[in-house]
């Protein structure tokens, strides 16, 4: 007898069906988190990879993981750049992303060509791994704009500095695209502290609900400045809030890039062919301060951040290729000599004197100026040519 | 049978049917649903219900829910989503049900709807429409009659509109919608039953085939007067039109301008009143302390100082949350206040 099985219209559903299982199993996150490549750069049996029934992931190709590492590299190197170039003046501020790479550069290397962005302060480098030119990311921590690069050119969002807004942003921009047809995937980025704040949860409803193609992309690096998660959350997991709004969630070690890599590249594929919104969760630690202007021995320990050196995204990364064949000594120094050249235009770029005209700061307030800001305008330019004539 | 509703004697043009504001909202919304694909209407109730106020009464039955739809209780999101929607190519006309009721928005609309055109150097435009009824005078509960007007003036990249009659209520919320710049636009509840003979349907044909005169950043002088200058807007309108009224029966003659451009704000239409009348008395619902209505009356001066024959008068709400319904009557400017402030504007006879 011939049974025809109705696909149903709930992307929940119908993926519980794919998979064979039920839509609480499909939705929660598999038993741990999920790793591939261990800190030492064992790749995990698939029985050790703490992947399950519908929470599958094949293992990304050499050639998309030698490219993720190179981007691995030159993350690490423009986040030690600029922290050196705060140290000497040229910045004003820039929170560090070191530690937290392989979420950077997998975030972006998820995407395909036309799909969004929306990154936090913190994630200078996906911005700049989905393409936009380190320097003009930096304008925001240089002080010159409040923002450096147009998000169109590459679909990326400024930099969101209050926490979680971006979210609803992310939701908005799926949103336009599903109305019009387009299978345009968004990928939100925050952090741990940021899960705490009334956006995340309202970004996260609306996406569940208007089943829009978002991946949320927390970053769980253990602290908002200095207040640690077990003070944000009394949740033993973050991914399983995904549950709560009728979206699937998983978790990943964020510091294996391969790992990454495999979960985000599903999440955003499933996301893009069911229309609906995903969590994930990485596990993850920022190795430096918050800022240059914070003091993290203020309120961790030192020994915790030695055991995360210990479990560090680029050596694990590095000795995982080496040992697969991928990466020889050769791939090694071009790609090292890569990060050299960002590194010494960013330095170039940085050291050189940018002339803003203060007038631009009339300009882009409306779009059409209004007769108060003229006036304003032409007041601060009489005091600009005062200053030239020495009058 | 009002006399409106007569039908017209033989050989005279047929009278116009009287619409009300809410109509003249509503049929704004649909012209401009049917004109352009990428608007979109979006907020509590505003679907199935058509809005608590029916201002968007039938839009979705007409357009569709892909044009008019319900979401979750929760403004922030809303208005965050409609950030992304016009991040990506939409024109977003949100409801925030009541003007209390939009403070949860508030971080989305200073922190981004108001700053992205310019922190993105003019590369990202954000044309929104933040629609907020607002104001008293219908005995609402609690959190149901503020004026948060000032909130939103204050704050750089925002326009602020506020109409106060039925043909402004059209033309201003399809400028608003067609402006590239985020629009905070005031609806003064109080008046959503108040009629005009108007005809919308002409409204529409001026506002899309004959380029009428722009509203935005334009006053209007809503009735002549020699005097002194009543500057109002919004609820306060028909207030000074009314004070306006009885003055004349009074043998005094008042100027009423309407402002209806909070933000960009028109200081040659009310310069140029100030200046023929030398007398001003500004009127507002809101709270006086730190309001529009505080920064008018700095401008009125810094322009027309030598133009006054007296300190600038406001006649504005008492500096208390706003009353519950038994009590509002005596926190809202009435026409006597006004007469009152105007007798007190040192007249020498």
């Amino acid at each position: 007898m011939s049974q025809t099985v109705e696909t149903p219209e709930d992307p929940i559903l119908r993926a519980s069906q794919t998979f064979g299982i039920t839509p609480e199993q499909y939705m929660l996150p598999a038993r741990g988190e999920i790793r591939m490549v261990d800190p030492s750069g064992r790749l995990l049996a698939p029985e050790e990879q703490g992947t399950g029934p519908g929470h599958e992931y094949p293992l990304p190709a050499r050639d998309v993981l030698l490219d993720a590492y190179e981007k691995l590299v030159v993350g690490r190197r423009v986040n030690d750049q600029n922290s050196a170039l705060v140290r000497q003046g040229r910045m004003a501020v820039y929170p560090s992303s070191h530690g937290q790479e392989a979420c950077q550069v997998a975030a972006a290397l998820c995407l395909e060509e036309g799909d969004w962005l929306f990154p936090t302060y913190r994630d200078t480098v996906a911005v700049m791994t989905k393409g936009v030119d380190p320097l003009q990311v930096m304008a925001i921590f240089r002080g010159e704009w409040h923002g450096g690069y147009d998000p169109y050119e590459h679909c990326v969002g400024i930099q969101s500095t209050p926490l979680t807004t971006q979210l609803l942003h992310a939701v908005g921009v799926a949103h336009a695209a599903k109305l019009r047809g387009e299978d345009t995937v968004v990928l939100a980025m925050c952090g741990d502290g940021a899960t705490s704040e009334g956006d995340f949860h309202e970004a996260l409803n609306f996406a569940a609900v208007f089943k829009l193609p978002v991946v949320f992309f927390v970053q769980n690096n253990g602290y908002a400045i200095s207040v640690p998660l077990s003070q944000q959350s009394a949740a033993p997991s973050l991914a399983h809030k995904a549950v709560g709004y009728g979206m699937a969630g998983e978790r990943v070690d964020g510091n294996d890039l391969v790992a990454l890599l495999a979960t985000l590249r599903r999440a955003v594929d499933l996301a893009r062919s069911e229309s609906e919104p995903l969590l994930v969760e990485a596990h993850t630690y920022r190795m430096q301060a918050h800022t240059n202007a914070d003091d993290a021995t203020r309120y961790r320990d030192d020994a915790e951040v030695q055991e995360w050196i210990a479990k560090d995204p680029v050596t694990r990364m590095r000795a995982y290729l080496g040992a697969e064949g991928v990466l020889d000594e050769a791939a090694e120094q071009r790609i090292a000599a890569a990060a050299e050249d960002v590194a010494s235009a960013l330095r170039d770029g940085m050291n050189a004197d940018v002339e803003i005209d203060p007038l631009e700061l009339f300009r882009h307030v409306y779009t059409e100026q209004t007769p108060q800001l003229a006036e304003q305008e032409q007041f601060l330019a009489a005091e600009l040519a005062r200053e030239e004539t020495g009058q | 049978m009002s006399t409106l509703h007569a039908p017209a004697p033989a050989g005279e043009a047929p009278a116009v049917k009287p619409a009300t504001f809410a109509q003249a909202l509503n049929t704004a919304l649909a012209d401009a649903l049917a004109a352009d694909d990428g608007v979109v209407v979006f907020g509590e109730d505003v679907g199935t219900l058509g809005g608590v106020f029916r201002i968007t009464d039938g839009l979705t039955q007409r357009f569709g829910r892909t044009r008019c739809f319900d979401t979750p209780l929760a403004e922030s999101g809303i208005a965050g989503m409609a950030v992304g929607m016009a991040m990506n190519r939409m024109r977003p006309v949100i409801e925030m049900q009541f003007d209390a009721f939009a403070y949860p928005a508030f971080e989305q609309v200073a922190s981004h709807i108001a700053k992205m055109h310019n922190r993105t150097r003019g590369a990202v435009r954000l044309p929104i429409v933040i629609r907020i009824p607002y104001a008293g005078g219908i005995g609402g509960v609690e959190h149901h009659c503020d004026s948060s007007e000032a909130y939103y003036a204050h704050t750089p990249g925002l326009k602020v509109f506020t109409p106060a009659t039925v043909e402004d209520a059209y033309l201003m919320l399809r400028e608003a919608i067609d402006s590239d710049d985020p629009v905070v636009f005031f609806e003064p509840k109080k008046l959503y039953w108040s009629k005009a003979p108007v005809d919308l349907a002409e409204l529409k044909d001026r506002y899309e085939n004959r380029s009428p005169e722009r509203r935005e950043g334009r006053a209007v002088v809503a009735r002549a007067g020699e005097d002194a200058t009543l500057l109002a807007y919004g609820p306060s309108v028909p207030t000074a039109l009314a004070a306006a009224a009885t003055a004349a029966a009074e043998g005094r003659s008042l100027e009423v301008v309407d402002l209806r451009s909070l933000v960009p704000f028109d200081d040659e239409t009310v310069a140029a009143s100030v200046r023929r009348t030398g007398r001003v008395v500004v009127v507002a619902e809101a709270p006086g302390f730190a309001s529009v209505a505080a920064e008018i009356v700095a401008r009125v001066q810094e322009r027309c100082f030598h133009s006054l024959a007296a300190p600038v008068r406001r006649v504005t709400g008492f500096d208390i949350p706003y009353p519950a319904p038994k009590l509002e009557k005596h926190y809202l400017p009435s026409v006597d206040r006004i007469l009152d402030a105007v007798d007190d504007l040192q007249w020498e006879d």
